[in-house]
């Protein structure tokens, strides 16, 4: 599974891009979002406050109860400020 | 037609090259949106806009076929840079076409208004106190939602990606 950081998730995290085995037990956003929490104290830091995370898995915007695989493609990333 | 670049763009030969040759057209909307000198009350020095490649494309194209849906256009273009910019330099254009201003103006109004919530960019700005991330406004979000009802509610996903509290347009229990 590859997950990408953006804007100030990825400053934080301090972690554009990385592979990662898809975790035991994860079957979900929600649960991927657990498991990152628990990664340490950037992540913990960086996903404290869910309600300024979005997740894209497939380059598609999705909700908590989205299931995740082995071989997709999440990115997590604040509320967009483009224009 | 969609483009994402670290260049700038020449709106003249934009809208030229978009409605060349086409006689049925009647009406070209465009907006120019530019870097400001001051945000907040913070002067700035200089943005940077992040973008997802790949993401950013698919959901341009999407948001400009949903206007081609919505309404008769003869063409349409979205150009949305990236990188560090200036106060006063361009960051996006959008222009639509039609043999009548209505669906011109509604349509390039459309198009700003979702790209701003459904396009993932961030901006970053250079302050006098350090690297700032601009924070999403609430009144982009209203400023898309007003699009959002009516007969031919459309595939759009702007509250999706947000997880943890229930977002303003789950609570609407928006139709997909």
């Amino acid at each position: 599974m590859r997950i990408l950081y953006f804007a100030w998730l990825r400053a934080k995290i301090g972690l554009a891009e990385e592979r990662v085995e898809l975790p035991a037990g994860v079957a979900d956003v929600a649960g991927l979002l657990r498991w990152l929490q628990g990664r340490g104290p950037a992540f913990a830091s960086a996903l404290q406050d869910l309600s300024v995370v979005r997740v894209a898995v497939n380059q598609e915007y999705v909700k908590p109860s989205h299931p995740i695989r082995a071989g997709d493609e999440v990115a997590l990333f604040p509320p967009v400020t483009g224009g | 037609m969609i483009r994402v670049q670290r260049e700038d763009f020449d709106i003249g030969a934009e809208i030229g090259g978009l409605t060349g040759g086409n006689r049925g057209i009647g009406g070209v909307a465009s907006f120019v949106g530019l870097v400001r000198d001051m945000a907040g009350g913070d002067a700035i020095g200089a943005m940077t806009l992040e973008h997802y490649p790949g993401m950013t494309e698919k959901k341009l194209a999407e948001i400009e076929a949903e206007a081609g849906r919505r309404w008769t256009l003869d063409g349409s273009l979205i150009i949305h840079r990236y990188g560090r910019l200036k106060p006063g330099d361009r960051i996006v254009l959008v222009v639509t076409a039609s043999a009548h201003r209505e669906a011109a103006l509604a349509s390039c109004a459309f198009l700003i208004d979702w790209l701003k919530t459904e396009a993932p960019f961030w901006k970053l700005e250079e302050t006098p106190a350090g690297g700032k991330w601009v924070a999403a406004h609430a009144e982009d979000d209203a400023a898309a939602k007003r699009w959002d009802a009516g007969p031919n509610d459309p595939p759009l996903r702007a509250g999706e990606g947000r997880v943890g509290v229930a977002s303003a347009n789950e609570a609407t229990g928006r139709r997909d």
